[in-house]
């Protein structure tokens, strides 16, 4: 059983107009086993959460603390946190060219792991996973990302969650992009690494229809850089049925208007 | 691609601090480069032994030097004429005043011919001591042993004193000797092809060669031959301020095929050296020939090669060329596309570690119809490294249904690095296709913070990338040189991060 708390946690970025403060005082725990949907307006600062609790350089903390199993992650680099347990399916999973997804998933696998996987086995729970989520066997050889569709790469960002068996995963709008079909396949591949692994999941989304294949255990609104509401799965229905438009400041377009 | 990156607002901000900084990092970088680049010199590659010969040649060149070398090696008339044509041409052409600095260039600094054994050694065993323990750190007899190496040829200090053929080439009429042994056994068919592609007023630094010319490999391939494993030359410079001036002479007779693969290794030397090669290649109709390099000078070699080959009808020459190391490199390998459909591809990868000048690109010289041509070249730079991609393109009028393609692709390990593309095209006729592509990239936050986020370290995930822009050149190369230019450019990496 392991706990990931989130206490305070103030985070900034640097832009063209100066320092800009986006996290304020976010508070949130989360446990084992748990599913919590992290829901929000545009630009409410959801997917800079994720990023700052990778350790994205670009996000700078100000305050606050992010512990995993009481201890501090935000001292560390995102491969520390990699190892401490920490996943983060990215919304834009980034190309790297001339690097095979195996050889990348090898990789990350022996470095999380502390030693390299058993071959035999390794290829067969490779294999077995790209079928589950109906990859073609040739995803393997080809580049990290590269010349990917939306949709294989958020099933590629699965692949390695399923892989690389965190202890927390953090899902930042895997549900963009995606077609029904896609979006179930997906879907499917996370509900079946939380069955095997058991660990917490956050998922960030700005559409309540991931909900329907993911179903969370707690329903979160975040706007304005911290948590301003917390309820169960029917907060979704009510989010569903009237939008963001309570949670903006006042005069703001509700070009956040849900699908 | 662009959008598929996350939101970079604040980037501008970050790089206008970075620039602040730049002064002080970039001295801090350099001085880690250094220290790296000094251990790197006494890690696998760099050492030297004790080098009696080198010691008691004398600096400098004039004609009686050519005389000498020409004397010494017992050379008929027509090859001295060459010689004195070629120091002629050294004399009176003017240095290049384009391409790296060579304002430290003096010619008269270096030696021009060193002899270190009496005689050519025939057998492993024959080897003096120290050189045989020279070459096992090059892994020579290793790589005999494991039959992957069909003939080994290695250059000491400009003789070649080991040389070793199997029978099987031998049986296919193959010859793969030195070049000063092929002048003597071979007087015809060296005379026929010396310096038609390479003549001896070419530039200044193939007339240098033409003068002083020491050692190199020559190959004949007989018509209809394809020599199954890769021919390879292993050479290195083991004497201080010692030019290096192999001439290397492949000529593939009428549809045959043979890979040619040279990989060399310099320890690091307080003084400059210099390295001026001309490799001639002649490839008849529909024959195939690909040439493969993979240099690591250390960085305070002059790396000033001339490489070029004449292409006929149906035949097809590849350019395989990997740079690493050295002080200035200017190397551009040629082809001249003769006669209808032939075709070349020159692939090169450059790496410009700090103080270092990578100069390099190719040259394709569409004489006639239905040539074709590719060239990709890639370059990486880093520490105040330099590396520029200097290409040449000329269809003439005639060349009907030519085509030519080029990707030039330079990634940028720093913020203080350079790169830079002069592509030169010259067509003359109006049936041609024609294609250039260049990108320059940095190697971005986010790709390393994808990897890290996996669990991979800084050090590693910037290695990766590194690789994975190398790998169309390196799955090119014969796997142990694959590995070896993958140590190499990891080599070259380290300190790069943190």
């Amino acid at each position: 059983m392991s706990t990931l708390e989130i206490k305070d946690l103030y985070a900034s970025v640097e832009t063209k107009e100066g320092r800009k403060q986006i996290l304020r005082g976010v508070n949130l725990t989360v446990n084992s086993g748990e599913t919590h949907a992290i829901m929000g307006p545009n630009g409410s600062g959801k997917s800079t959460l994720a990023y700052t609790l990778a350790g994205h350089p670009k996000y700078e903390v100000d305050s606050g603390q992010v512990l995993l199993d009481g201890e501090d992650i935000l001292t560390m680099t995102p491969d520390e946190r990699a190892k401490a347990g920490l996943f983060l399916a990215m919304q834009y999973p980034v190309e790297v060219p001339g690097v095979s997804m195996t050889n990348f998933l090898r990789t990350a696998k022996t470095e999380i792991d502390g030693r390299a996987p058993a071959i035999r086995t390794w290829t067969k729970e490779l294999t077995e996973a790209m079928k589950r989520l109906k990859m073609d066997p040739k995803f393997a050889t080809r580049s990290v990302n590269e010349g990917f569709s939306g949709g294989e790469k958020k099933r590629a960002e699965v692949l390695q969650l399923e892989l690389l068996k965190p202890k927390f995963a953090i899902l930042d709008e895997t549900d963009s992009g995606l077609d029904v079909d896609a979006l179930r396949i997906v879907s499917e591949g996370v509900n079946r690494a939380k069955e095997a692994d058991d660990f917490g999941i956050l998922m960030v989304t700005h559409y309540t229809r991931i909900l329907k294949y993911i179903k969370p255990d707690i329903v979160h609104v975040f706007a304005d850089g911290h948590f301003v509401k917390t309820g169960g799965p029917e907060l979704a229905d009510e989010l569903e049925e009237r939008g963001y438009d309570e949670y903006l400041p006042e005069g703001s377009d509700s070009e956040s208007a849900l699908a | 691609m662009a959008d598929d990156q996350m939101p970079n607002a604040a980037s501008d901000v970050e790089m206008n601090q970075y620039l602040a900084d730049r002064g002080r990092v970039n001295e801090d970088k350099i001085r880690q480069d250094d220290e790296i680049i000094g251990q790197f010199g006494e890690y696998s590659y760099g050492w030297h032994d004790s080098d009696e010969a080198g010691e008691a040649a004398r600096k400098g060149i004039d004609e009686q030097v050519v005389r000498e070398i020409s004397a010494d090696k017992h050379e008929p008339g027509w090859m001295l004429d060459m010689r004195l044509r070629g120091y002629k041409a050294f004399v009176e052409q003017p240095m290049p005043k384009w391409g790296v600095d060579l304002s430290g260039f003096h010619a008269q600094d270096f030696k021009y011919y060193v002899k270190p054994v009496g005689k050519q050694a025939a057998r492993w065993e024959d080897l003096p001591d120290d050189i045989r323990e020279t070459y096992d750190r090059l892994g020579i007899p290793e790589a005999e042993k494991s039959r992957l190496v069909s003939g080994v040829a290695a250059q000491y200090e400009s003789e070649v004193i080991y040389n070793s053929i199997q029978e099987d080439l031998a049986r296919q009429g193959v010859i793969f000797v030195d070049t000063d042994t092929a002048v003597r056994e071979y007087p015809d068919l060296v005379r026929k092809y010396f310096g038609t592609v390479v003549p001896p007023e070419d530039n200044k630094f193939g007339a240098l060669n033409t003068a002083a010319w020491s050692g190199g490999s020559f190959v004949y391939v007989p018509k209809g031959v394809h020599v199954d494993i890769p021919l390879q030359a292993y050479f290195r410079i083991n004497t201080p301020n010692m030019g290096q001036f192999e001439r290397t002479l492949i000529i593939a007779d009428e549809g045959s095929y043979v890979h040619y693969v040279e990989g060399c290794t310099a320890p690091i030397y307080s003084t400059d050296s210099l390295h001026a090669a001309i490799v001639e290649i002649i490839v008849e109709k529909n024959a195939r020939v690909r040439y493969t390099t993979v240099q690591n000078w250390s960085n305070n070699v002059y790396n000033l090669v001339t490489q070029r080959a004449y292409v006929r009808e149906g035949a097809t020459m590849e350019w395989v060329d990997g740079n690493i190391g050295s002080k200035a490199t200017m190397k551009y390998p040629a082809c001249i596309l003769a006669e209808p459909y032939a075709n070349a591809s020159t692939m090169s990868l450059g790496f410009a570690g700090a103080g270092q000048y990578q100069d390099t690109g190719a040259k394709m010289i569409h004489l006639a119809p239905h040539t074709s041509s590719t060239i990709v070249a890639k370059s990486i730079s880093r520490g105040g490294g330099r590396s520029a991609y200097r290409g040449l393109v000329k269809i003439v009028d005639g060349a009907e249904g030519a085509s030519s393609n080029v990707v030039c692709d330079a990634l940028l390990v720093d913020d203080f690095s350079r790169s830079d593309t002069y592509p030169h095209v010259d067509v003359r006729e109006d049936d041609v296709s024609m294609a250039h592509e260049a990108t320059v990239s940095k190697v971005s936050e986010d790709q390393l913070f994808y990897l890290m986020s996996r669990g991979i370290e800084e050090k590693e995930a910037m290695a990766m990338i590194v690789r994975g822009f190398v790998e169309p050149i390196s799955r090119e190369l014969p796997m142990e040189y694959a590995l070896e230019l993958n140590r190499l450019v990891e080599l070259q990496m380290e300190g790069s991060v943190g």
